[in-house]
């Protein structure tokens, strides 16, 4: 049978290539958009100035976001290192231990988890937890990196499960069999075979968690403090993600440049994370 | 020839749904240090049978089990056998091929580390012994740090079977280990069953005829879940007291 020309079917074909474009045409300009708006004030404050400045303050003219840099760096990695194991063993129960009826339960609990508007994650934390930490370490304000990393953590929490638990399911069932009829206890086998056989879907799920981590904003404002001190612990502190939303509003001149700038630092931190992503999953 | 019998099956049913059982009355004593076949068509119940005899059914969500196996007078079904403790003496060889995707040696070791051996010395002694065991040493005695996986399918099996043998175990179930193998590799874990049976129980599974003849002293048949028939394999080879027995090793049905 020859192949007819059909209009609907060339209009629709047109029309999913057309919604496929805007998409990549949507990351194009703001690549575009954000290098051409990050350079100018790389230039203006000078390239290791800008990134390796201990000082930020604009009203003095400077501008270096070191603090925010490690911020959001120590931020990420605190979240990762108390939400990743979390995370990675509630995918192990879910994929593997829970009793069907639980992770029937337990699985919507965590989709529900992961639709929760960050700004209600930051309502909750600035509420309970920034207090709770105000009383438990006797500061006289609990809003800090501490606190942030805590939201933080729970707030990766669904991602990282997601992945792992898909991971999970992907190991050939054959592995586990073999490892049980060896006399290995079901935690041994989870420990031993399941999880090193799901080792690149892992690893993809902690990158994904640290880029969640990386990129909020939101509620992160509402929990760290905001102020622009080198970070500790307990100290008020201000992400990268949250020197941009929190100044842009009312910035301008250098000072407009320079937050243009810190974009364009999350924007190269989040394509490496991507990448890293990328690379994993194609790698398995 | 007296025989001591390691396994005993009385009466055993399973259901994997409620309704009719899969296995049904089944009832036969395994001898130490022999072979013992399953034969039957696919369905009959023999690998399930054979699940049941390491407890690797208990992995499956809503079977039930009543009747008793007895492992060298112990009751497998009691509630306080250690199941862990009961895989340990029976392991199990798999259809198709796992080895863990870890290297040679990892994979020998798994068993052995998972029961607390944490001697590097000892540990290499068990592995080059279980290897040897199973007629792998030879071909892969310079390569233990390479993946299992990289072996052919014939090896992984020997390496499966090593990894079963380096915990040392007492029977050994083998669930139609070489039906996913080519014709060399068959003969060759035909000829390692041959030598294995000096020391270990084996218990095997096969689809193929020629193979329960060539290698088992002793032949169980079932059909649709039944045991129908349990004896010395030359005597059911060649003198089946059942008439179903017949026409399935005369290739009438099945």
């Amino acid at each position: 049978m020859r192949r007819r020309f059909h209009p609907a079917e060339a209009g629709m074909r047109i029309a999913f290539l057309l919604c496929g474009l805007v998409a990549i045409a949507f990351v194009l300009v703001i690549t575009l958009y954000l290098i051409l708006a990050g350079l100018p004030g790389f230039g203006h404050i000078g390239f290791w100035d800008f990134l390796l400045g201990r000082v930020w303050d604009p009203a003095a003219g400077r501008f270096g976001i070191l603090p925010f840099l490690l911020a959001s760096l120590y931020g990420a990695a605190g979240a990762i290192l108390l939400g990743a194991p979390v995370g990675l063993l509630c995918a192990v129960f879910l994929a593997k231990l829970a009793p069907p009826r639980l992770a029937a339960v337990l699985r919507p609990a965590v989709e529900v988890l992961a639709g929760i508007p960050s700004v209600v994650y930051g309502l909750v934390g600035m509420l309970v937890l920034v207090p709770a930490v105000r009383r438990w370490f006797r500061l006289p304000d609990g809003a800090s990196l501490f606190a942030a990393i805590v939201v933080l953590a729970v707030m990766l929490l669904p991602s990282v499960i997601r992945v792992a638990e898909t991971a999970l399911r992907a190991v050939p069932p054959e592995y586990e069999a073999a490892s049980l009829a060896l006399g290995a206890t079901e935690i041994e086998t989870v420990f031993r075979v399941s999880l090193p056989a799901a080792s690149s879907g892992v690893a993809a799920a902690v990158i994904l968690g640290v880029g969640r981590a990386l990129g909020e904003a939101m509620a992160v404002l509402m929990v760290a403090g905001n102020g622009a001190n080198m970070p500790g612990l307990f100290r008020s502190v201000r992400f990268l993600t949250t020197a941009v939303a929190g100044e842009m509003a009312y910035a301008a001149g250098l000072q407009r440049e320079a937050l243009f700038s810190i974009a364009l630092v999350l924007f190269v931190f989040i394509l490496l994370i991507n990448g890293a992503l990328a690379a994993l999953l194609k790698g398995r | 020839m007296s025989e001591e019998t390691v396994l005993q099956v009385r009466d055993l049913c399973l259901w994997y749904a409620p309704g009719s059982p899969t296995l049904k009355h089944v009832s036969l004593d395994l001898p130490e240090r022999q072979v013992t076949a399953l034969i039957g068509p696919s369905g009959c119940g023999k690998s399930t049978f054979l699940k049941t005899l390491d407890r690797m059914n208990d992995l499956i969500p809503g079977v039930r089990v009543t009747g008793s196996v007895r492992y060298r007078g112990r009751e497998l079904y009691d509630p306080s056998v250690d199941v862990t403790w009961l895989r340990k003496q029976i392991g199990m060889v798999f259809q198709k091929p796992n080895p863990f995707p870890m290297s040679i040696y990892d994979n020998v070791a798994y068993g052995p580390r998972t029961h607390g051996v944490r001697d590097r010395g000892r540990l290499d002694g068990i592995v080059e012994g279980s290897l040897r065991g199973a007629a792998l040493w030879e071909e892969v005695r310079d390569r233990l740090k390479k993946p299992a996986l990289a072996l052919s399918g014939g090896q992984q099996q020997r390496l499966c079977i090593a990894r079963a043998l380096a915990v040392e175990p007492d029977v050994l179930l083998m669930d139609e280990a070489t039906s996913a193998l080519d014709p060399i590799s068959t003969s060759k874990i035909e000829e390692l069953i041959s030598e294995l049976k000096e020391r270990y129980t084996i218990v095997t599974v096969t689809h193929n005829m020629q193979q329960a003849a060539r290698i088992s002293d002793k032949c169980a048949f079932f059909l649709l879940g039944e045991l129908i028939e349990f004896g010395d394999t030359t005597q059911l080879f060649s003198l089946p007291r059942d008439k179903r027995t017949e026409d399935y090793i005369t290739g009438r049905f099945g």
